[in-house]
């Protein structure tokens, strides 16, 4: 028998919502402990950086497409362009080299 | 006001690689039998990628109910992590509301986007990146599993990549003005590549586990000085 796909969403959204939202509700004070503060200092730009790579040669059609853009998205990061435009800058990367490739 | 117009602004990118990733798993959402309702409805409830594509998976497989708990907890729990760091970016006097509301809303990249607020993060600003990138995140699910394979491959490839070059615009600029984050960076890239390809350990794990001991390696190696001139 098909379980009830309604049911499946319910129990996601619950489940998803007390994960997101305890710790946020629980702790309002500023952390006194100093590794504590360091380390939630680092976690943002540790977990963005483990999800982008090897994931951004994984997604697209051709790996070699995907370095690239990676590459190019971080010079483009470095020189500041902002959000929009790496972002822009990192896909047509990718939609040109597979065109050519 | 200011904050709420900024945060649109901000959102844009976000919104336009969420539908890229939302049309894409839609796909596996009409594999797995959801209607472009349903598809709307969990993108709309449950904002999460990761999650998302492993919950469509387990629905495919018919797991009983508490089975989709914990597949749940496992594909999402970088968000207690999250969680607590977003925590610190809120005004300790801002109302509870904007807690329970940011809670529901706590994704990658509107993390990402309230960390990058100093001191705090103003709640309106995130409010206006959520306001445009969620319903892209919704309708592209549902706009995914209606019509599948009709966008050219090519077109999906290119999309699939705006969401890390959001990611590379937010972490990149703080790193070339503090080599110790650039020397993170240049961690997780190796241990990942690592990890995802000599272990039987998820993408989801991978994420767990580098996050829990790179940022604690950080915290060990770099302590930050300025205590009193909190950034």
């Amino acid at each position: 028998m098909k379980n009830n796909i309604y049911i499946y969403i319910l129990v996601m959204t619950v489940t998803v919502y007390l994960v997101r939202v305890l710790p946020l509700t629980l702790i309002r004070r500023q952390i006194k402990s100093r590794f504590i503060r360091d380390f939630l200092y680092y976690v943002p730009y540790v977990t963005l950086s483990v999800m982008t790579f090897p994931a951004i040669i994984d997604v697209t059609e051709n790996p070699i497409s995907g370095l690239i853009a990676l590459l190019v998205g971080i010079y483009a990061a470095y020189k500041e362009m902002g959000l929009f435009k790496v972002t822009l800058i990192c896909c047509f990367t990718v939609l040109i080299l597979e065109f050519l490739i | 006001m200011d904050s709420f117009k900024r945060g649109i602004k901000d959102g844009l990118p976000i919104g336009f690689g969420y539908f890229a990733v939302a049309f894409s798993l839609g796909i596996i959402a009409a594999q797995a039998g959801l209607t472009p309702f349903q598809g709307f409805l969990t993108s709309l409830l449950v904002n999460a990628s990761a999650g998302e594509n492993a919950a469509f998976i387990a629905i495919k497989e018919n797991v009983p109910y508490f089975q989709m708990a914990i597949i749940t907890i496992v594909s999402n729990i970088r968000y207690i992590l999250m969680s607590f760091a977003l925590s610190q970016k809120i005004h300790p006097k801002a109302s509870m509301i904007h807690r329970l509301l940011l809670g529901f809303f706590l994704t990658d990249e509107y993390f990402a986007l309230a960390v990058s607020q100093d001191p705090y993060c103003d709640p309106m600003y995130s409010y206006g990146a959520i306001c445009f990138a969620a319903p892209c995140w919704a309708i592209g699910t549902a706009l995914g599993i209606l019509m599948g394979n009709i966008l050219p491959i090519r077109i999906v490839s290119a999309l699939s990549v705006a969401l890390y070059g959001m990611f590379l615009a937010i972490i990149i600029p703080p790193a070339s003005k503090n080599r110790h984050i650039a020397i993170l960076i240049i961690i997780c890239f190796v241990s990942s590549f690592l990890l995802s390809r000599f272990s039987a350990l998820s993408e989801s794990m991978i994420t767990i586990v580098l996050t829990i001991a790179v940022s604690s390696l950080g915290a060990v190696l770099f302590p930050r000085k300025d205590e009193t001139n909190e950034k």
